[in-house]
């Protein structure tokens, strides 16, 4: 799982159905972290957070909040496993959540 | 079982149509997240790690074959096709989307049931032994009991914003099959000296970060003051519980700071004070409840031949009638444990194709009656062992005739870092390479009664500190790591985990659960002796010496 440098990248639920989903490099949410926008800098996510939370304020999305990512050849992977599943799905059933949509 | 009368359904619909006012009102922005979570949590709904997850009642683990279709139908419509039978007698749907909740909830209302109170810091579901009203070795039925405190604890409103949130369980057989003294009120029917039936009272008793064992209030409780002495307690512990740290509110902390004997005396001059107008239970209104859990009429049968016969000529018919099938009160019949534990697979949970194939099987063999258990099984309390055949073929037929029941491959597990936003560690994938490790089949009944419970996290709702083996996961520096305990219990003879030292990898784990599998086969007197027993004669040192000697565990 370790791959390049640590870089943040911003979560949320979507308010509607629950769905995880991330912020994107255009400001849109995406349901996948391959899309997700990545900031080398913890900084700037903090930054992009408070942008996030104003589609809170519009009831886009819940619990945003900012993450630890790293890229590697396979695309932008979570650094923490509590993320890492989120991001993919339960690992008990591999054919629900998100791993299912990308195979 | 229970039917609702005019009020509950009323009620009912009544709090489906505020929720779905609620949802509106907070998808068309008009209530903010902060406003809307707490009418979420007092109808069942969380956010969890991947969506929603709603959390279903079902009072005391009973449900008619009506409800269990109702139940399929909606994890087909509504979720992933399944759902999660829970260590409270709950069930889970962990794909549920916000704007269908109110559906969901009109569809279980048309059956009967309800989220309400499945959340929140108010009283939860009542539960009760799963073999209610059909096991041989039983006083009384406890769920009339259990019925009366839904009924009084529903929307209480002294009662919805406890301190923390209330567990209460009632046990009606010498065997407590229903934890009793792990709930914040545990109530044990017994028959006094007099020859009357009424309610050994355990107060304080939890598991989570800080595990208790429950202590006893009273020896013997008249049925008649069974709310007024609930209500007491409640009341006290409404009062002087700690609302300051939500890790030292339950009860439990309150029973240990103030002591059991200051504590039974503050609950004695509450009871003695409070009026009784409202409050005692006539036993006229005891009758009217408990016609409602009216046995069915089985006649009791000397011979079996269909059963015998299979018995006899089918080693794996043989082998689920050995382990799944318990004693009923009535000779010829059967309780029969469907275990929701497949080798390998997700314990507690159930396809709805599954759901709808027990239904079928209750409402064509078992007097319309399911039971869901803490232990994450469903149950067929009665049923005539010569329609046993045909039930094995069709649970077979549906992936259901796991013969594990109470067997090491029988493991409760919480759902763990797979679904939970409280997890620390996976959960499921251990219960899975456990079961896989010891199977179901000679080698699993050799080793005899196990059970290994998992959380995967420190709120324990794996049950971990009262399996026999208890299993933790923790992250330690951004890893799964778990800890084991021995030697717990939640049966009457109710005892906390001990833990083995440091604890072990994902990897190592199931290793080291063998290992103390061993160490018990090569010093148990004979099959007998269980695996509890023999820890309870040799104590920690053998496992530990086992454990520790070929691994140093994990620095933790």
């Amino acid at each position: 799982m370790r791959a390049g440098p640590m870089h943040y990248a911003i979560s949320a639920n979507r308010l509607r159905d629950g769905i995880v989903v991330f912020l994107g490099a255009g400001g849109a949410w995406v349901e996948q972290l391959a899309q997700a926008a990545a900031y080398p800098e913890k900084e700037q996510a903090e930054a992009a957070l408070e942008g996030a939370r104003g589609d809170e304020k519009r009831n886009l999305v819940v619990e945003a909040f900012v993450f630890p990512v790293r890229q590697s050849p396979a695309g932008l992977v979570a650094d923490h496993i509590r993320d890492a599943i989120r991001a993919a799905g339960p690992s008990v059933y591999r054919d629900h959540g998100k791993q299912a949509e990308t195979r | 079982m229970y039917r609702y009368d005019e009020f509950d359904a009323a009620f009912v619909a009544d709090r489906v149509s505020a929720f779905r006012d609620q949802v509106s009102r907070r998808l068309s922005g008009d209530m903010t997240e902060e406003q809307f979570r707490p009418h979420r949590l007092m109808n069942g709904l969380y956010l969890q790690l991947h969506a929603y997850m709603l959390r279903v009642a079902v009072p005391y683990g009973t449900l008619n074959a009506r409800q269990m279709h109702k139940l399929a139908h909606i994890a087909r419509v509504y979720d992933k096709g399944f759902g999660h039978f829970t260590t409270r007698q709950n069930i889970q749907y962990n794909w549920p989307a916000l704007s269908d909740v109110p559906a969901i909830l009109d569809e279980l209302a048309s059956v009967e049931m309800h989220a309400i109170q499945t959340s929140g810091n108010c009283i939860r579901n009542v539960t009760a032994d799963h073999f209610a009203g059909a096991a041989a070795d039983e006083i009384e039925d406890p769920r009339p009991y259990a019925e009366i405190l839904r009924q009084w604890s529903s929307i209480h409103p002294e009662f919805t914003f406890l301190p923390r949130k209330f567990k209460i369980a009632v046990n009606g057989a010498d065997w407590d099959r229903a934890a009793i003294q792990v709930h914040d009120i545990g109530y044990q029917i017994v028959r006094n000296e007099a020859g009357e039936v009424g309610f050994a009272v355990y107060v304080g008793g939890g598991l989570g970060r800080t595990p208790m064992i429950a202590r006893k209030l009273r020896d013997f409780l008249p049925k008649a003051d069974l709310l007024a002495y609930t209500q007491a307690i409640v009341r006290v512990y409404n009062l002087e519980g700690r609302r300051d740290n939500k890790y030292k509110a339950r009860i439990k902390i309150l029973v240990h700071e103030k002591g059991v004997d200051p504590m039974r005396e503050a609950v004695e001059a509450e009871f003695a004070a409070a009026s009784r107008e409202f409050i005692s239970l006539p036993a006229s209104e005891i009758a009217r409840i408990k016609s409602y859990f009216a046995p069915p009429a089985l006649q009791a049968r000397a011979a079996c031949d269909a059963y015998e016969a299979r018995r006899q000529t089918d080693p794996r018919f043989a082998a689920f009638a050995a382990n799944n099938v318990h004693p009923h009160r009535v000779a010829g019949h059967g309780v029969v444990t469907i275990s929701l534990k497949p080798i390998g697979g997700v314990p507690g949970d159930a396809t709805a194709a599954q759901m709808d194939a027990v239904a079928d099987l209750a409402a064509r063999y078992g007097h319309d009656e399911i039971r869901v258990s803490h232990e994450q099984n469903l149950v067929l309390p009665h049923v005539a062992l010569d329609d046993l055949p045909a039930i094995y073929d069709e649970l077979a037929a549906n992936g259901l005739a796991t013969a594990n029941a109470g067997l090491i491959s029988d493991i409760i597990a919480c759902p763990g870092l797979d679904y939970c936003a409280l997890a620390t560690a996976r959960s499921i994938p251990i219960a899975q390479r456990i079961s896989e490790r010891f199977g179901e089949g000679e080698r699993a009944r050799d080793i005899g009664e196990l059970k290994i419970k998992i959380s995967g996290c420190i709120n324990a709702c794996g049950h971990h500190h009262v399996g026999h083996i208890g299993i933790l996961g923790l992250e330690r520096k951004g890893v799964e790591t778990y800890q084991i305990t021995l030697g717990g219990s939640g049966d009457e003879t109710c005892s906390l985990g001990t833990l083995t030292g440091p604890g072990f990898s994902s990897e190592e784990v199931v290793d080291a659960i063998e290992r103390i599998v061993n160490v018990y086969m090569s010093v148990r007197t004979d099959r007998s002796e269980d695996f509890l027993a023999a820890y309870r004669r040799v104590g920690m040192q053998p496992f530990k010496e086992a454990l520790y000697e070929t691994s140093k565990g994990a620095d933790i």
